[in-house]
């Protein structure tokens, strides 16, 4: 009889907790749709916003470089047609504020006395340094996690510039009730699965625009996704201009070859 | 090639070189006075867009070449540097990647044109098995190439396909082992890949001449598919149908150019911008979309060995096809029921390339697409062995017309050039 009892208890409070077990993980963690960040390079005549370009890479140097490398640009690419506008020198002048891991000095040292790494300043040859000497020291420093390089971002991510604009305006969201965010992890829709290791990087005036701009947090977000868009296809500008040349060579030689094509078969039907 | 040659030498140079290589009369009698079929349509277009598409590929592949490293370290950075520091090398690789895609889509369209007006049939099976094996080539070809920029789809790509040897009993594994010339897929692997890449095109090249060649010999069907008869019922292949070629040659290459500059990722995956790593498994792989039907047979079917089975099947069925086709008459332009049937065929393989891009358990309006995917394969070996020899025989074709001249110029016109 008791046990009959507590059998029945048994399938009672199961009936009653399961719908609720079964809600949690009904959760659909799939990635919310991008945000259009309205980017002025869109479309078949866009080019990058110098203004964005600038704002983006000051950005990226204070913010997102504490954790994520941009293995694949050099400094000189800072002043090349079609990037961030930086002159000569100011692209000098950033490279210099860099430490690059050094050659061996005349002793073959790699090291100082204190057995820290000798350095250099940067000069325009030189590709931004990473943040961390290696992937061990940059998942020790993140829980685990990686932070990706930036380099390719925008190529890598489908959604391009809009899934980054997203993910970095898409914190501060209040999860669905019963969404059990991951433990060292934050809440972020946009992101696969939901749970992001990377802690919120933007809030309003992160850094300080010299233009006067307001730095809002999507005013970062849209210069910043800017700027890894160039980063990731530097060469845009160039290959959209080319592109414009090309076509209308060809529209205009496809109407050659139409016409001789016509005068050739003109007697043939 | 075929019959008399009508190649007169011009100057004493000429016949100097005509007694000792008189490779001038081939070119005369191959590319200027060939007798072709009047009526070609745009359809035809497609053998000489093919051509272009191989030249591009393999001019474009010996620049890259001079820059790619062939090695698991640094294939994804040589890769990169290409596209940012060597002179329009972005434009090349952009051409390379987009290239392929634009051969398979014209390869596409050239093989559902043979099938439509009977290519394949008598006198011209060679012909259509040689085109085969110039597309197995390619495939293979592709596959090896897409490896090369050491992405994750590449390396995952590459481990997905060489493991479908694994599924042969007793020596699958070994088989795989010895393809991968390691335990896995990695540098060794990398580097016997790119060497196939950089062999195959030259390969293909040959095999190509060999289809020309052959080509040559029957000369044109055409979308009657009715045999030449007469004189009347051919232009010289220069100037009608060099000019006819160039014009849409040239049009391609609009279209080409359109994904190379302004969409030149649109058949890329985000993925392969991620350097390979064997530590972290895609949430879906998926390959190329010109091997996605291929792929669909082989996740339909629940055993993989079957699958293997099936999706090689899928490939050796296309060199029985011109004994499977049992019909007298060539073009499915006379044959009404053939022709429903072609075009359910060429539906299937559409929806096989839908089924192949979307992950396993995908469903559309409720329709697990799994099952989809299985009743396409049906379909597509249903077509081939079954269909096909049954039509031709209990087909009613239509009226075939006279002759290609008459078809084109009427009636009278067609008596009054006799």
């Amino acid at each position: 009889m008791r046990f009959a009892l507590r059998f029945a208890l048994a399938v009672g409070l199961t009936a009653v907790a399961l719908p609720a077990l079964a809600q949690e993980a009904t959760f659909d963690t799939k990635r919310l749709p991008v945000k259009d960040g309205h980017f002025e390079f869109e479309g078949p005549f866009g080019t990058y916003d110098r203004g964005a370009l600038q704002r983006g890479f000051q950005v990226y140097k204070e913010v997102c470089a504490a954790c994520h490398g941009l293995n694949h640009i050099a400094f000189h690419n800072l002043d090349e047609e079609g990037g961030p506008g930086f002159t000569e020198a100011q692209a000098k002048a950033i490279a210099a504020g860099y430490k690059i891991p050094a050659d061996p000095n005349d002793k073959g040292e790699i090291t100082d006395d204190k057995g820290n790494r000798l350095t250099r300043p940067g000069i325009l040859a030189d590709k931004f340094p990473s943040p961390y000497p290696n992937e061990e020291a940059a998942r020790a420093n993140n829980s685990g996690s990686l932070p990706p390089d930036l380099s390719m971002i925008e190529k890598a991510r489908e959604g391009g510039s809009d899934y980054i604009y997203s993910i970095l305006t898409g914190f501060h969201m209040t999860p669905p009730k019963g969404f059990k965010v991951t433990e060292g992890k934050y809440y972020n829709p946009y992101f696969e699965g939901w749970n992001i290791s990377m802690p919120p990087p933007l809030v309003a005036d992160a850094v300080t625009y010299s233009d006067g701009t307001k730095a809002t947090i999507e005013q970062e977000a849209h210069d910043v996704a800017t700027f890894l868009a160039w980063a990731s296809d530097p060469k845009m500008e160039e290959r959209k201009r080319t592109g414009f040349g090309v076509l209308v060579f060809l529209v205009v030689l496809s109407g050659v070859l139409f016409a001789a094509y016509r005068k050739v078969w003109a007697d043939m039907h | 090639m075929s019959g008399p040659s009508t190649y007169t030498p011009k100057s004493g140079f000429e016949k100097w070189i005509d007694q000792r290589l008189p490779l001038p009369r081939l070119m005369h009698d191959t590319m200027q006075t060939f007798p072709t079929p009047r009526n070609l349509n745009i359809w035809y277009t497609f053998g000489g867009i093919l051509t272009f598409c191989l030249g591009v590929q393999i001019l474009t592949g010996i620049v890259l070449a001079m820059h790619y490293v062939a090695n698991a370290g640094l294939a994804f950075d040589s890769v990169e540097a290409i596209m940012r520091d060597v002179n329009y090398g972005w434009l090349i690789r952009y051409i390379h990647s987009n290239g392929a895609s634009m051969f398979f889509l014209a390869v596409y369209i050239h093989m559902f044109r043979g099938l439509y007006y009977g290519s394949y049939k008598a006198p011209r099976e060679l012909i259509w098995i040689i085109g085969v094996l110039i597309y197995l080539l390619m495939m293979a070809t592709a596959f090896f190439g897409y490896v090369l920029p050491w992405g994750q789809m590449s390396f995952w790509g590459a481990t997905v396909i060489t493991n479908l040897f694994s599924a042969i009993p007793v020596v699958g594994s070994h088989i795989a082992t010895w393809l991968w010339g390691d335990f896995a897929v990695g540098d060794a692997t990398l580097n016997r890949f790119f060497s196939l890449h950089y062999l195959l095109p030259f390969i293909i090249a040959g095999v190509v001449g060999l289809h020309i060649w052959a080509l040559h010999v029957p000369g044109n069907n055409n979308p009657l598919g009715i045999d030449v008869k007469s004189p009347q019922d051919t232009v010289p292949f220069h100037p009608y149908y060099t000019v006819k070629d160039a014009f849409y040659l040239c049009l391609f290459v609009v279209v080409f150019a359109t994904f190379v500059f302004y969409a030149p990722n649109f058949f890329g995956n985000p993925d392969n911008y991620q350097q390979a790593n064997p530590l972290v498994t895609p949430p879906d792989i998926v390959p190329e979309w010109y091997l996605l039907p291929f792929y669909a047979m082989l996740r339909s079917i629940p055993n993989k060995l079957m699958g293997v089975i099936v999706m090689g099947g899928a490939i050796v069925t296309l060199f029985f096809l011109p004994w499977l086709d049992t019909s007298r008459v060539r073009s499915c332009r006379f044959r009404p029921l053939m022709k429903q049937f072609f075009w359910a065929f060429a539906v299937a393989c559409v929806i096989l390339g839908y089924c192949g891009a979307q992950s396993v358990d995908a469903t559309v309006a409720g329709i697990p697409l799994l099952w989809v995917a299985r009743l396409a394969t049906l379909y597509y070996f249903l077509f081939f062995w079954i269909l096909m020899p049954i039509i031709g025989l209990i087909e009613t074709p239509k009226k075939l017309p006279a002759s290609i001249a008459q078809s084109v110029l009427g009636d009278t016109a067609a008596a009054a050039a006799e």
